[in-house]
């Protein structure tokens, strides 16, 4: 592979580009799924090849190919200088990038079972299994089940003289239970909706979550919840799963710290961000017992956005965006970082795959814990709703005004969690929602969510993302709004 | 005749060919070949080449620009009741025996499925020509120059734009070893431009297998308007509204229907079509079809799994007439199969992706003489289902917000939050304009006319 990369970086040096760099990526990817009593999806997937981004005439370009000969990578590269001087015609400035060392390194994330060399068969067992327990729930009348599990090597190689092989295994997996009744379509889902948990990591995250031993469970929640109390519309204390939670960090922290965003580079698809230039260091984003780093590093744990180097070469980092609520760092990348007085690149640029041009995505943006069990959090309750495992969400496109909805929720009353409630939602505007936070849960409750499917760019990319969170507590939340009115 | 290891390249460095379709038919014959030689019973192969390039703007100048080119090799076998998929972009008979030898293992260690149908033999299917050579062309400078053309325009008018000129072209082949034996190639141009004057923006796209159906300037022109139009909007109360929509934000939000016309999704009870179906579910002005033939649609004439694509009506002047089938759910529904099947093995069955919504008369302008009172949607953002049975749906509205008042545009709005369910809203359509192809970012192209619908729900709204 490094022949490739050499070959590439070679003629694209040869062609007048001024600064580049390749990656060749062998992606590997098995799913598998069920529905009610039957395999659903049972398939493979491999793909491998070669991508350069080059720097021309002071404009970027970027060219893909799975032609893997001498001739095929060069004539690679040769494109790629070539749509660079097109972009030159064009160009608003020239590209700057921070400094950056150069770095010759191998990383393997971490993966205990390889889910490619366990048995299939087991595999397969466990699915059709979990899928029966499900539809052996009275009511329940649609199961589903799935695994999903991803080996991506990649070769990174650049003109300043970094080489980096980088190897991360992801497994996946999720249950759901559908019932369709009198009142219409219910569901529940576990470790979590749209696909369920996701790590870095092996076969060993689909033993820790026991899905068989949550199918009776979420057979019957889904069931129940055609009989459970509608959410009440009214404005009040909202204690949300740490899951859900994962998702409002995604949407309302996640997306508009991002400095490609709020540079206007994704005016016209994903939009842009509140968080302009002047808010960094001077903008209360939350109340002081919230926390949020972006984190990349194996130490924060093995999450979708936990990697050695980012897809420019830059050392994993960890970076302080909201300390003791107060906004202070953005997701940035080499050619960003002086937009924003850096004089080094915050290490967040990732790629979906070899025909994909890296850009600023989330790594693992996760709130810190916080002192409270959520027993406790509870108990300190006297009236609230608790809201779990997402069922739909939407943000504006700068990022403020939000809405969700989860599968369930329970009214908490006088400290004690009480009856189940169908439908549940809340809405607000970011900041004001934040601001509100009065308590967080401690470390035992502490998950890194996996968000597999976070879609971005044109052509759009799908990047997986990690989200630390504990349960935690928001007052004077609107709730109810989506099913209002209607 | 061994295949070519790469396709043309022009001495540009651009790549500006696909390959002869014979040569991916030959691939197929490998295939086939390979995985007869190891005694597979039943093999479907199909291949597929894209050349593709995106040229992305932002603060009026490119900051991106991308151009891919692959070919992809996705091999089924069928044994014993069994069946798997296996995909590579390797191309090569080793790497064709691995992925046979993968098919094969993955298959062997499920149950075996008593429904599951031999492949198909041979089809006949009615041709559709979605190539246009000018489009496949298109060279990295032609974009950028036209990219320059609208972010000049911006800068003249004191504007900032942002936006994607993407063109490309894509070849199929579908062959099986029963005989099937079925192929396509098109071309595809986008361009999408936002405009945006101080903290307000607007929006324009178009998207066409023929890069000559659309000019970007005036796409630009049009954003760069609205954009002026949509300063200092005004803050309105949510609520109920008469709505203009036009048809970027019809598409956006109706084409979330599209699954829950799928057989299989009806016979899981998650359509919002379960016991509905022979209903009168919309109002009586509205009738859907599917038709891949319709001269503004775009795709193959065949399915998954080969199956030739037919035209159905799927609402018939408000009542849900008919659904799409696959071999699969047409067997279990005692139906014919229509080609809407995904490639199999999968749990979903089929879809209509081929929409077309019957038009009316009304132009947009006309729409907004003839309102009292109401708002006109550019498009919608961030559309997500709320609740799947009565279809409500939730986003914003995005890229110009308008308030009519008493037949003219008076006011920019600032944007709001919708809850809204679409089987209500198609039955409180009061006017239609005429259908076009409309493009958007929450679902696929469809042929869809502007409408003008009352008691929009809006619940909440944003702060610009």
């Amino acid at each position: 592979m490094w022949d490739y990369c050499g070959r590439s970086l070679d003629v694209a040096r040869l062609r007048g580009a001024t600064y580049s760099d390749v990656r060749v990526m062998h992606l590997r990817q098995r799913d598998l799924t069920t529905k009610s009593g039957r395999v659903g999806t049972l398939g493979q997937s491999e793909s491998i090849g070669l991508g350069i981004r080059v720097v021309a005439n002071g404009a970027w370009g970027f060219a893909s190919t799975d032609q893997l000969t001498p001739a095929g990578v060069a004539g690679c590269a040769a494109q790629a200088v070539a749509v660079a001087r097109s972009s030159a015609l064009a160009k608003k400035e020239s590209v700057q990038l921070a400094a950056e060392g150069t770095y010759v390194d191998s990383w393997q994330g971490p993966c205990r079972k390889d889910p490619f060399e366990m048995p299939l068969e087991a595999q397969v067992d466990l699915l059709l299994r979990a899928d029966g327990e499900m539809r052996k729930v009275k009511g329940v009348t649609l199961s589903e089940t799935d695994l999903q599990f991803r080996k991506i090597d990649t070769w990174f190689a650049s003109s300043a003289g970094s080489k980096i092989h980088q190897r991360r295994v992801i497994s996946g997996c999720g249950i759901v239970a559908t019932s369709f009744g009198k009142d219409g379509i219910q569901k529940r889902s576990y470790p979590n909706s749209f696909g369920g948990q996701h790590i870095l990591g092996g076969y060993e995250l689909i033993e820790a979550m026991e899905l068989l031993r949550h199918a009776p469970r979420v057979g019957e929640e889904a069931v129940r919840l055609h009989s459970a109390g509608q959410c009440p519309e009214k404005t009040g204390t909202l204690i949300l799963g740490g899951s859900q939670l994962g998702l409002q960090i995604h949407e309302s922290v996640g997306h508009p710290i991002e400095l490609d965003r709020v540079l206007g580079q994704e005016a016209n698809f994903a939009g842009t961000s509140f968080l302009t230039l002047d808010k960094l260091h001077n903008l209360r984003y939350a109340s002081a017992i919230v926390n949020v780093v972006a984190d990349a590093r194996a130490e924060h744990g093995p999450g979708l956005g936990t990697f050695a180097y980012d897809d420019e070469g830059v050392p994993a980092q960890r970076i302080e965006v909201i300390r003791d609520g107060e906004f202070h760092g953005y997701l940035s990348s080499r050619e960003t970082a002086h937009k924003i007085g850096l004089t080094r690149s915050g290490g967040t640029m990732r790629t979906e795959g070899w025909n994909r041009l890296p850009m600023i995505r989330m790594t693992n943006i996760s709130l810190l814990p916080g002192t409270w069990t959520l027993d406790d959090l509870i108990a300190d309750t006297d009236d609230g709703i608790l809201m779990d495992t997402n069922r739909s969400w939407s943000i504006d496109d700068r990022r403020y005004q939000f809405q969700f909805s989860t599968e369930i929720g329970w009214e908490i009353k006088g400290g004690k969690k009480g009856r189940m409630l169908k439908n549940p939602s809340y809405s607000g505007i970011t900041t004001e929602f934040w601001n509100s936070c009065d308590a967080i849960s401690n470390a035992d409750e502490w998950v890194l969510w996996g968000t597999p499917n976070c879609g971005k760019g044109q052509p759009m990319q799908v990047m997986g993302t990690g989200h630390g969170a504990s349960p935690a507590r928001f007052r004077q939340v609107k709730i109810g709004t989506a099913f209002s009115n209607q | 005749m061994s295949p070519r290891q790469k396709p043309s390249i022009s001495k540009r460095g651009e790549v500006v060919a696909l390959r002869p379709e014979r040569e991916l038919q030959q691939i197929g014959k490998s295939v086939l070949r390979v995985a007869k030689l190891r005694g597979v019973p039943e093999t479907e192969v199909h291949i597929e080449e894209n050349i593709y390039a995106l040229t992305r703007f932002a603060n009026n100048g490119i900051h991106q620009h991308v151009a891919e080119q692959g070919l992809v090799i996705s091999i089924r076998t069928v044994a014993q009741g069994r069946s798997a998929r296996v995909t590579t972009n390797k191309n090569d008979e080793d790497a064709f025996g691995a992925a046979i030898d993968d098919c094969l293992s993955l298959a062997s260690h499920q149950p075996a499925d008593s429904k599951l149908l031999p492949l198909l033999g041979r089809q006949r299917y009615r041709p559709v020509r979605r190539f246009d050579e000018r489009t496949a062309s298109l060279a990295a400078e032609e974009r950028a120059r036209a990219v320059k053309s609208a972010c000049q325009l911006a800068e003249k008018r004191g504007q900032v734009a942002a936006g994607i000129f993407a063109s490309g072209q894509n070849q199929s082949v579908l062959v099986n070893s029963r005989g099937l034996a079925s192929a396509y190639r098109h071309t595809s141009a986008t361009f999408s431009v936002t405009m945006q004057q101080g903290s307000a923006a607007s929006w324009a796209k178009a998207n066409s297998p023929n890069v000559g159906t659309f000019h970007p300037l005036e796409l630009a022109r049009i954003a760069s308007e609205k954009a002026a139009r949509a300063e200092n909007p005004i803050e309105l109360e949510p609520g109920r509204y008469t709505v203009i929509l036009e048809p970027s934000a019809v598409l956006d939000l109706a084409g979330f229907l599209f699954y829950d016309f799928a057989a299989t999704a009806v016979a899981d009870k998650r359509s919002c079509f379960a016991g509905r179906v022979g209903k009168a579910i919309f109002g009586k002005n509205i009738t859907i079809v599917d038709d891949v033939y319709h001269p503004q649609q775009c795709g193959a004439p065949f399915d998954g799994e080969g199956v030739p694509r037919q035209r159905v009506v799927l609402v018939d002047r408000g009542v849900v007439t008919s659904l799409v089938y696959s071999r699969r759910s047409a067997k279990e529904a005692r139906r014919r199969p229509t080609g809407h099947g995904f490639p199999l093995p999968n749990e979903y069955g089929e879809a209509p992706f081929n929409l077309v919504f019957v038009g009316g008369q009304t132009p947009v302008e006309e729409m907004v003489r003839r309102t009292e009172r109401g708002l006109l949607v550019t498009r919608f953002w961030y559309i997500r289902e709320v609740d799947p049975y009565e279809k409500v749906m939730t986003g914003m509205t995005r890229d110009g917000l308008f308030l009519v008042e008493k037949g003219k545009i008076v006011a920019a709005v600032r944007n709001f939050r919708f809850n809204q369910s679409v089987l209500e809203m198609l039955r409180n359509v009061e006017c239609l304009g005429p259908a076009e192809r409309a493009t958007g970012e929450e679902a696929f192209e469809m042929v869809v006319p502007p409408m003008k619908i009352r008691d929009f729900h809006f619940s909440e709204v944003t702060k610009f």
